[in-house]
């Protein structure tokens, strides 16, 4: 285990964000990694290194998952930041705020049986030259839970056509043993899509929690590879 | 002035809640109902008269908050009142 303290990371909250303090925890507890909160109303990234946008529900889901939350205050020092190439990392309703704010290909629509799901499931890694993926072997699956009511991914054809092709797609649902078909996927996304990132890779949303795969006694620790690759 | 601004899904965007509305009224007895889709409507209240400056208004409140290009369409009418 290299020294993880080096690198700040922050995370931002905004109203209604509830897997902030998971993330906190798990950075500094469960890594000994270095965390600090933004408040989504500063415009200060406080010399951070990488940004995660944790899970929740900002500003209630209204409107859209993530459509309020994106036109904060701090969410212009995010895209700048994430358009010189810093690593940012959506989770659940982070994923979805970076849809919004055209980071990140795509749009997270209501599950197709417009239920709540919240379960363990599975994720082959496609692609492992993200800062988030980079020390996971692709094909490799990981075992994290999803806690989500709009997870069900959704491109244009000829868009998803073109994410496929420049390996955009990062995390898809599989099963345990790493097969990837429609009889795993939990919410109707297309291709099986759980996670993609940015044409420049800096840039990485999912709908899992990593953040909640961080020790064995809560199901899994498998999750922890997403941040030991980003301070590895 | 008043507007409108109407945003609805776009064609071959699966729309499950329009679908289950569908289902409901088919238990009605309702029958011949094709498709159902869901959309929203958000009506407006301006301070200004002037038609160019609402029209810029609602172009930005259309493009940049109310609807998401990738999945939505939008279209916006001027109510006199």
């Amino acid at each position: 285990m290299g020294d993880y303290t080096v690198m700040k990371i922050g995370i931002v909250v905004f109203p209604g964000s509830n897997c902030d303090r998971d993330t906190y925890e798990s950075l500094t507890q469960q890594l000994g990694a270095q965390a600090i909160y933004l408040w989504h109303k500063n415009h200060d990234l406080q010399d951070c290194e990488a940004i995660i946008l944790p899970g929740g529900f900002s500003y209630g889901d209204y409107l859209r998952c993530g459509a309020i939350a994106h036109l904060a205050p701090i969410m212009q020092e995010v895209i700048s930041f994430a358009k010189k190439g810093g690593p940012v990392l959506g989770i659940c309703n982070g994923f979805q705020i970076l849809t919004e704010s055209q980071l990140l290909p795509g749009v997270l629509l209501p599950n197709a049986e417009l239920k709540f799901i919240c379960d363990q499931i599975w994720v082959r890694i496609e692609n492992d030259q993200t800062p988030f993926t980079k020390q996971i072997k692709q094909g490799s699956t990981l075992k994290m839970p999803i806690a989500h009511r709009d997870g069900n991914y959704f491109i244009q054809a000829e868009e998803l056509k073109r994410i496929e092709g420049e390996g955009q797609v990062v995390f898809r649902y599989c099963n345990q043993e790493g097969q990837s078909s429609e009889k795993d996927n939990p919410n109707g996304s297309l291709n099986q899509i759980a996670g993609v990132c940015n044409i420049k890779r800096n840039v990485v949303g999912l709908m899992p929690h990593p953040e909640r795969a961080c020790e064995k006694l809560l199901g899994s620790d498998e999750g922890k590879q997403l941040f030991e690759s980003l301070l590895g | 002035m008043k507007a409108k601004v109407t945003v609805r899904l776009k064609s071959g965007v699966l729309d499950p809640q329009g679908r289950a509305v569908q289902h409901a009224a088919e238990s009605l007895g309702l029958q011949g109902i094709q498709e159902i889709r869901l959309g929203k409507v958000f009506d407006i209240e301006l301070e200004t008269t002037d038609e160019t400056e609402i029209e810029k208004i609602l172009e930005t409140l259309a493009t940049k908050i109310l609807a998401n290009p990738v999945m939505e369409n939008y279209e916006w009418e001027i109510i006199q009142s």
